[in-house]
């Protein structure tokens, strides 16, 4: 974002950067930044509240008032990420006969479901159908069990970009089924990977991966760096 | 990544600050500072490092260096981001939380700002580590593009 806003000031823009990270801003210096110490991936702060994110805006555009720059400046309130699981209820065991989370995937189906015919919008895509999900999880589980994961064929083929679809049709499932307060930042991760059969597999199948001799980047974005 | 042993024992989110004390970055010899017209005159976009994209264009690639116009009524929204090292929920229950849209078009309809731009840019933050295409090509591209539009004012937000 630092990059960007060097590149775009240059060309007469007035631009502002909502800070996650600020030894990053303090050693890029842009020209203006509002550090904000909110959970990554939320930079306005908090979803669905729209009294904070005009405070965040109008501490960004108070910025503009600076006579010089690079100013930074931090946002007055601090959001900490949750990173407690969840609470969401997941379907019960229906075939026996199928891997637990391939029958905890395809139970999930109505709830992904609903959650797309309400937001009209999903993540789910990259390389997987909604179809693919179950078949995906249980190449994944075939490797977490201990077949080689050269010789297992996983759907969508890029790891990363099946473990994207695989949460987004979990995480988007799990909005529509979670009652309570709004999940935090990170609380859904936590859930996906500590709670659900599709996360333990999707770790185990990490590990697996990792210890057989993959590149780097085959396994290691499958899940958060801290996990 | 040597000192990936060093996040273990911490949340996600403070792994993530502890690696970016130390993050390789570029570093510019100046920074430039241009002063907008008055707030209640200027036109105002949003520029995302989230690789947001509208459900019908052309999907991010791992190491796209280029950018997608998000017109200003668009909210069939995806968050074509390659990191798992953030949180997505909070766009999936609101896309504003990463592209303030619906905010900048409040404050236009108060007369905080002049206008919010018709169009808005996305570019993914997982960067190839010299940065130079964002740099020197697409990153000049889209500020013209902006320019273009009449915008003088420009949020950066990233995730």
């Amino acid at each position: 974002m630092s990059v960007l806003a060097h590149v775009m000031e240059e060309a007469g823009l007035a631009t502002i950067v909502l800070a996650s990270m600020r030894p990053v801003v303090e050693k890029m210096k842009p020209p203006r930044a509002l550090y904000c110490e909110f959970p990554l991936g939320r930079p306005l702060g908090i979803p669905n509240d729209a009294a904070f994110q005009h405070r965040v805006l109008a501490e960004a555009f108070a910025l503009l008032d600076a006579p010089s720059g690079p100013v930074i400046a931090d946002f007055s309130d601090v959001v900490e990420s949750d990173e407690q699981p969840l609470a969401c209820a997941l379907p019960p065991r229906f075939d026996p006969n199928l891997p637990a989370c391939v029958d905890e995937a395809r139970g999930l189906r109505k709830a992904y479901e609903r959650a797309l015919a309400n937001r009209g919008r999903t993540d789910l895509g990259r390389v997987l159908s909604a179809d693919q999900v179950p078949e995906a999880l249980a190449a994944l589980h075939r490797i977490a069990s201990g077949e080689d994961w050269k010789t297992v064929e996983i759907p969508g083929k890029n790891t990363i970009a099946v473990m994207h679809d695989v949460r987004a049709y979990y995480e988007e499932a799990c909005l529509e089924l979670a009652d309570g307060p709004e999940p935090g930042g990170r609380a859904m991760e936590a859930w996906f990977f500590e709670q659900t059969e599709a996360g333990r597999t999707s770790l185990a199948a990490r590990q697996a991966i990792k210890d057989g001799g993959a590149p780097f980047p085959f396994w290691f974005y499958m899940a958060p760096g801290h996990r | 990544m040597t000192h990936l042993a060093t996040l273990t024992g911490m949340n996600g989110d403070q792994a993530m600050r502890e690696m970016g004390k130390n993050l390789a970055v570029p570093e510019f010899e100046r920074t430039a500072f241009t002063r907008p017209p008055a707030l209640r005159h200027a036109t105002v976009a949003i520029v995302t490092s989230a690789a947001l994209h509208c459900a019908n264009d052309e999907r991010f690639s791992p190491a796209d260096t280029g950018y997608r116009i998000v017109p200003a009524d668009a909210r069939d929204l995806v968050m074509g981001h390659w990191s798992p090292n953030f949180d997505h929920t909070g766009f999936q229950m609101d896309i504003d939380v990463v592209f303030p849209i619906d905010r900048l078009e409040e404050l236009q309809a108060d007369g905080v700002i002049g206008r919010v731009a018709p169009r808005h840019f996305s570019f993914a933050g997982n960067q190839p580590d010299d940065v130079s295409t964002i740099r020197l090509d697409s990153g000049p591209r889209a500020a013209a593009e902006l320019k273009r539009d009449g915008v003088d004012v420009v949020i950066l937000t990233p995730v």
